[in-house]
């Protein structure tokens, strides 16, 4: 029942809850992200993480340091602290971290498949995957020949298993179908993840169901914004839109027959929510939509910690971390590459 | 008709014929029971929050433990007047124990029982509650600590009105005297 969760919250899930606040206090502030845009190489850039929580996995790392090493250090130390609040959970808090994952999931084996494609080694594309999507027998995705083999010899052991049933088919697979499988399967753990958390109920409930519709919102755009001019059909289009969520269904219809991005644009304006995202961006111009879609994200994600007893503040503080990873790759790379000047570019603070 | 004004045969009779110690009894086992009840839910929902929050914030541990006593107070309210109340039981002779002035003692305890044993309970939880907010707000930005101490502090005044309010009740306890 919605409001009465504090009094039963905390026998289960109060003690993850607390160290899950603890370590959202240690994600970068602005003033961080100000010494980090005004450091002059990696090494310095090294220097200032080693004074924040990231200090313990990046001192032994050897002095030429890549970005690559930067970024795959931090996910490490991420993944480190969600394994240890996996292990601690229990039921249903356990499969609620598990489901943070699947996307991850899904994102490794379309890489895997999309690397094998273009004959790469599977070691190599291995060691891109995510740490948090890796599962068993992951690299037997590169024997796979069409996705019916694909479902039968390493999907159906996955959590995976039931977001195929849409998009078996005896097929090759090539870049287009890729793509789409990515975008089904995507589709098909949205809902689910929904259904989960409106199984849930309470504030829970409430808080997950407007970060999924806005996640679904936003993917429904992309997905539209990058089918335009591409051989995919309205229809199409539109099966790959999610079932739930502000744009669910009107907004739908109006986005499947959108050609351009200023049609995009006027469909979007008429949701409020969406409109202020929009405004922000003047006619014609497209690449600042990305930024704009991740700063309201992570205003979304910071007002989910506002309420106690409930489970969003795990998803919330993952995909903040995600988004602080996001922001140390485009600084390192700002940094290596010499561009400081475009360093807030793409940086979104979270605090 | 009984000398309480009830038919036999009716559910009033039923009511006047139990005894005033088996309410007296319940009441107290209620006062105590009920409040330690309270007590402990508030000091299990601020515990396990506390003990997260100090994993990466360990300064707050000795200030927050003032959550976890403030819960106790209520568990030791409900004792003091369980004992109060079981001082009021006293023996009536067998021709008065349905008498109303007995009847009148048997509910006055059982009524200071219930009023204590809820009170602590609500009052219990709340405090619990709170602490719980306290100890996560505290391990974020520790000028919030003595402001959120005010609030339970207001909270544990719950559990004090219950104690005021049932022990004026269980003054009325007389029972009467031997014919």
């Amino acid at each position: 029942m919605y409001g009465f969760e504090a009094l039963t919250f905390n026998v289960d899930g109060g003690y993850l809850e607390a160290i899950v606040r603890g370590h959202r206090a240690g994600l970068l502030t602005a003033s961080d992200y100000n010494n980090l845009c005004q450091c002059e190489n990696l090494d310095d850039i090294k220097m200032h993480l080693s004074a924040t929580e990231y200090g313990p996995y990046l001192q032994n790392e050897p002095s030429p340091l890549h970005t690559t090493t930067i970024v795959e250090k931090c996910t490490l130390k991420l993944v480190d602290e969600y394994k240890h609040m996996l292990c601690q959970a229990t039921e249903p808090l356990s499969t609620f971290l598990e489901y943070i994952t699947y996307g991850h999931m899904i994102d490794n084996v379309v890489l895997i498949v999309t690397g094998t494609l273009h004959e790469r080694d599977v070691h190599e594309l291995l060691e891109k995957c995510h740490p948090l999507g890796m599962f068993d027998s992951i690299a037997t995705l590169a024997v796979a020949q069409n996705m019916r083999e694909l479902y039968r010899l390493v999907l159906v052991d996955t959590p995976l298993a039931p977001y195929f049933s849409e998009c078996i088919t005896s097929e090759d697979l090539d870049d287009m179908n890729i793509e789409i499988m990515r975008n089904t399967l995507y589709k098909a753990y949205l809902e689910d993840f929904y259904r989960f958390c409106q199984k849930l109920g309470g504030a829970t409930a409430e808080i997950m169901s407007d970060l999924l519709s806005f996640e679904a919102d936003r993917r429904a755009v992309n997905i539209t914004i990058n089918s335009i001019g591409t051989e995919l059909t309205r229809d199409d289009r539109r099966k790959l839109y999610s079932n739930f969520g502000l744009l669910y269904p009107y907004g739908h219809e109006e986005l499947a027959v959108c050609e351009d991005i200023d049609q995009v644009r006027g469909v979007m304006e008429k949701y409020p929510p969406y409109q202020s995202i929009f405004a922000k961006m003047s006619y014609g111009e497209s690449q600042m939509l990305d930024k704009a879609f991740y700063e309201e994200e992570v205003k979304r994600l910071c007002l989910a910690f506002e309420q106690q007893f409930h489970y969003a503040v795990f998803f919330a503080y993952m995909r903040l971390r995600e988004q602080e990873i996001r922001n140390l790759m485009w600084i390192s790379e700002c940094v290596a590459q010499n561009q400081k000047s475009r360093v807030h570019d793409s940086v979104v603070f979270i605090f | 008709m009984s000398s309480t004004g009830a038919y036999p045969g009716t559910w009033a009779h039923a009511l006047v014929k139990v005894s005033p110690y088996t309410f007296s009894a319940i009441g107290i086992a209620i006062a105590i029971g009920v409040s330690v009840l309270g007590a402990a839910w508030g000091i299990y929902i601020t515990g396990s929050s506390l003990i997260g929050a100090a994993i990466k914030a360990p300064r707050i541990t000795s200030k927050n433990l003032i959550s976890v006593i403030f819960c106790e107070a209520v568990a030791i309210y409900g004792v003091i007047v369980a004992i109060i109340l079981q001082t009021k039981l006293e023996s009536v002779p067998q021709s008065q124990i349905y008498e109303p002035e007995s009847l009148r003692a048997g509910y006055a305890i059982f009524a200071s029982g219930i009023i204590v044993g809820f009170a602590n309970l609500v009052c219990g939880v709340c405090v619990g509650i709170i602490g719980s907010s306290c100890a996560l707000s505290d391990a974020q930005n520790s000028t919030l600590f003595v402001k959120i101490l005010v609030i339970e502090i207001f909270g544990s005044a719950l559990g004090l009105f219950g104690v005021i309010v049932g022990i004026i009740m269980s003054a009325q306890a007389t029972w009467p005297a031997k014919a």
